[in-house]
């Protein structure tokens, strides 16, 4: 970011002179009037990046708690109001946004595109997160502190609480609107705006993912909207959708909501198969295995992700059918899953592989995230699931996807695009310590809650039998180093490239990687393919 | 045979748990298994009590056994390339890039093992769903925070009562825990009225709720239900062994969350009977006449009950409250002349500030507690509420 940050108008800039661009405005203009697809990337990264360490912050407060049996940090109900905030921002702050900066930078980048295609909408997009960040962020200095029903939000619970949920759920709908129109434009962008020879099936995968993660945001996000605009509307102006009291139906919301939540989970991992997809044959030095099958399966796994929702629900009480239905249409998903993992480990299978920090992080998501898929799987077994619905294994599971699943896809993109970013590389001596110190503190935080799980500890418990008490002190302290080695990637990894220190990157850092954001120099010029570039039969080079 | 070997299996794995939890951590805190709840540093899931749990314990060894196969070898694949195909040996990248077999078999392989994981489950789902022909019907309302018990049918039909958390544990736990030494195997999971069933009957539990969805859970039973606000479902167990068998409230349901357990006493049939006979008896004496006038020494004697029983956990035994809890102590409402004031809080509670309703307590219950509120601490109203004050009200 440095060079992109100091030198807006790049010098280096072929086309800058007799071109109606008149350089990007400096200083706070800049940001906020951006229209630049990398600016505002790089805006939601940092976003990203913020909300990580809140929800973070937020999480070892909550681990600190559950350090030993009894309350000794927070009370009941200040706890309840952590659990819900993590959550929400986490998904809706950190993971999501993190996913769209990377898009925002990388998709035009990779389809030889000359930015997004609707800039302004692309600005607002980004702006509407602010407000919405601020007011889950603030919502604890309310009366009544934070919502405290559950990320899920379930009524009737969310009825009972104070005004934080109305803000709550005004800040869903703004990130919502966000998403949505944040999505619209990376369709349009795919679509339209590839260069002459991009064809669809040879569209790097990364581009294909979001692709279709963006045509799930568009279905999923209007559904999250209307169920708590219900709730809103249930909590002053006295209808009944969800509300037992005036024959309403509780269940009624689990099911909307879990309609968006399912897809939702998609939504933050597809992406992250991306990345990984990129990484893995560039590491490796020998092309994507079954490119053609890797689009396949992200297409299934999308469209089952619409009718898996209920197994969130075995608990619920449906009837015998519908526990049956639901439970084997999510062991289903476990196929197109695993086709993924076989066929990135026939990439890897007879290449020529090296061990770069992103490929670091790329391993350890394939072996982690697998773990997490597995514990999914038994979970999709209602049998087992109704022991050990709503208690710490899914908490296990959850994490097992979502932190060693996208987190580490995100880390693995950081330091595999970073270089084209900022203009120089990372330190591979830090880049390996985070990685490392990641992968062991994160299984020490989270396997030990399989135990607990099992053992039938429930989740959102600010208390707990002595029984679970030393599996609760394990996981603390790996959650503790965990918060510690992204503190360490920020200070040591992150700022030093924004700042510029660090080798300088070439034009291809990978030996092995292919694709159009290599054909363009480190950092990438402010403008990149203002004229289509030509492109050979491969459409991974330019040939003129 | 299968599950005889599995059943060795959870046996040795419990031992061994406990083996490492003696060891490593018998300094940091003086606890032992509890039977019927979780062991210590227990690494898989609880003893099953009932053919339900045996057959999910079966499927987790089942599941966890074919997935470590299926990942160790997995996995073997990926590091053995690690291994081999690396640079830094000098290995040349293979030029390969697609396969429809290989693509077909390994769509086709994980389909038909999917399918081999599901029969066994299918057989459980139905068994589990089946709700029919049970011995005894007994409906657990779940309120904000504690389980009502009502036995509709069967041996018993008549008994109700409300189960909630042993008050000096919820104070132990507002106090840090148990203090260093302390042996406290039942810590949340003890409670005044434990839920009293017989040995090898169809219990069939119907779930329901009064105010926001919980979940009644017993893991030694394999059973998990959420109760509904506002709808009715059901689950059942058959215990087969007599003991005593504990579980927690899994659905998130406001602030005292962790605080609602369950606690069922399985006795063999003839301890049942008498049991249910003591009850009876119990229940009659205690039938309290609404229309009875009370002197306020009497009255204020069974308000500190109530006052124990229910309130003490938020509003504190000094009446101060805590954090977003309101004093009761000096309070307004407390304090208020017309009785109705604090009544009508009592009785349709103030949702929005975390007092739920009390209703659910009977009308003489009430008139104690806003007896004993209006005279204890620093108040000194000197007034008197009488169970037909409360019945009025609810008119």
């Amino acid at each position: 970011m440095s060079a992109v940050l100091d030198h807006p108008a790049h010098p280096a800039h072929p086309a800058h002179d007799d071109h109606h661009d008149h350089g990007a405005p400096a200083g706070w203009r800049r940001w906020v009037f951006a229209t630049n697809h990398k600016d505002i990337g790089t805006l939601y990264m940092l976003f990203s990046f913020t909300m990580l360490m809140i929800g973070g912050v937020l999480a070892l407060i909550i681990r600190a708690e559950l350090f030993q049996p009894g309350l000794q940090f927070v009370n009941p109900e200040l706890f309840n109001q952590l659990t819900t905030m993590h959550g929400l921002i986490m998904v809706f702050g950190a993971i999501m946004p993190a996913f769209v900066g990377f898009a925002n930078w990388m998709i035009p980048l990779q389809i030889g595109a000359s930015d997004m295609a609707f800039a302004r909408m692309n600005n607002f997009s980004f702006w509407l997160m602010i407000p919405a960040g601020l007011l889950l962020a603030s919502s604890f200095f309310m009366p009544g502190g934070a919502p405290a029903a559950g990320w899920t939000l379930y009524a009737p619970l969310t009825l009972q609480m104070g005004p934080s949920m109305d803000t709550g759920i005004f800040a869903l709908h703004l990130l919502g609107a966000s998403s949505i129109m944040g999505s619209i434009n990376i369709i349009v962008t795919i679509l339209n705006m590839r260069a002459p020879g991009m064809t669809l099936m040879k569209m790097p995968m990364f581009c294909w993912t979001w692709l279709i993660t963006a045509y799930l945001l568009i279905a999923v996000m209007p559904v999250l909207a209307g169920a708590i605009t219900m709730t809103l509307t249930d909590r002053h102006f006295g209808t009944s959708f969800f509300n037992p009291a005036g024959g309403g139906d509780p269940v009624m919301y689990q099911h909307i909501f879990w309609f968006f939540g399912h897809p939702e989970v998609y939504i933050m991992i597809l992406p992250a198969f991306g990345i990984i997809s990129q990484i893995v044959p560039a590491f490796a030095r020998k092309r994507l295995f079954g490119y053609a099958s890797m689009v396949y399966a992200t297409s299934s796994i999308a469209i089952l992700s619409f009718i898996v929702w209920a197994h969130h629900m075995f608990t619920s009480g449906m009837p015998v059918t519908g526990q049956l239905f639901f439970m084997y249409a999510t062991m289903l998903i476990a196929v197109p899953t695993a086709v993924k993992i076989f066929n990135w480990i026939a990439t890897m299978w007879q290449g020529s592989m090296t061990f770069e920090t992103p490929m670091l992080f790329a391993v350890g998501f394939i072996f982690v995230f697998t773990l997490g898929g597995f514990t999914g799987l038994i979970l999709a077994m209602a049998p087992i699931d109704i022991q050990i619905h709503d208690t710490y294994y899914v908490v296990a599971h959850f994490h097992y996807v979502l932190v060693a699943g996208s987190l580490y896809a995100l880390f693995a993109g950081y330091y595999y695009w970073s270089p084209k970013w900022t203009g120089v590389m990372y330190n591979e001596k830090r880049g390996k310590i985070h990685f490392w110190w990641s992968l062991i503190s994160f299984n020490v935080t989270f396997f030990p809650m399989h135990f607990l799980g099992l053992a039938g500890m429930p989740r959102r418990y600010a208390d707990y039998p002595m029984q679970f008490a030393d599996f609760n002190a394990i996981a603390s302290v790996g959650a503790f180093f965990f918060g510690f080695a992204q503190v360490y990637f920020f200070i040591f990894v992150i700022l030093p490239t924004m700042r510029g220190q660090g080798e300088k990157a070439p034009q291809k850092p990978w030996e092995g990687a292919e694709g159009l954001e290599w054909e363009i120099p480190s950092p990438a010029p402010f403008h990149t393919f203002e004229t289509p570039p030509k492109l050979d039969m491969t459409a991974t080079k330019i040939i003129a | 045979m299968m599950k005889s070997i599995f059943n060795k299996l959870t046996g040795l794995m419990l031992a061994a748990s406990a083996w490492a939890g003696t060891a490593l951590f018998s300094a940091a805190h003086a606890v032992s298994d509890l039977a019927g709840g979780p062991s210590v540093n227990q690494l898989n899931l609880q003893m099953p009590a009932t053919k339900i749990a045996e057959d999910q314990a079966w499927l987790h060894w089942f599941m966890l056994i074919l997935c470590t196969v299926i990942f160790v070898a997995v996995f073997a694949v990926m590091f053995y390339s690690i291994w081999k195909h690396r640079k830094s040996v000098g290995h040349k990248p293979a030029n390969f890039h697609e396969s429809v077999t290989v693509e077909i078999i390994w769509t086709i392989v994980p389909f038909v093992i999917v399918i081999l994981m599901a029969l066994p489950a299918t057989k459980v789902v139905v068994a589990m769903k089946d709700t029919t022909s049970a011995d005894i019907t007994i409906k657990a309302t779940g309120m904000q925070w504690k389980w009502g018990y009502d036995y509709l049918k069967g041996e018993g039909e008549g008994i109700g009562f409300i189960s909630a958390l042993d008050a000096d544990q919820r104070e132990m736990s507002n106090n840090g825990g148990p203090k260093a030494g302390e042996v406290v195997n039942d810590y949340l999971l003890k409670v005044d009225h434990p839920l009293v069933v017989p040995v090898n009957k169809k219990i069939r539990i119907i779930t329901t709720a009064n105010d926001v969805i919980h979940a009644w859970m017993v893991p030694a039973f394999g059973v998990q239900q959420a109760a509904i606000p506002g709808f009715v479902r059901d689950t059942w167990f058959r215990a087969e062994k007599i003991g005593d068998f504990y579980g927690q409230c899994a659905q998130l349901c406001g602030k005292e969350h962790s605080y609602m357990p369950i606690h069922v006493k399985v006795l063999s049939a003839e301890d049942y009977s008498k049991w249910v006979a003591v009850e009876k008896v119990k229940l009659a004496a205690k039938l309290d006449d609404p229309s009875k006038v009370w002197t306020a020494e009497e009255i204020t004697e069974r308000g500190a009950k109530v006052y124990a029983a229910n309130c003490v956990a938020c509003h504190q035994a000094n009446g101060k409250g805590a954090g977003p809890i309101k004093p009761l102590d000096g309070s307004a409402v407390v304090l208020n002349a017309d009785k109705n004031v604090q009544l009508s809080v009592l009785l349709n509670g103030r949702v929005a500030l975390g007092m739920p309703s009390w209703k659910q307590l009977s009308d003489t219950e009430i008139a104690a507690v806003m007896t004993y509120t209006k005279n204890n601490w620093s108040n000194k109203t000197g007034q008197l509420v009488q169970p037909a004050d409360v019945t009025a009200a609810r008119k």
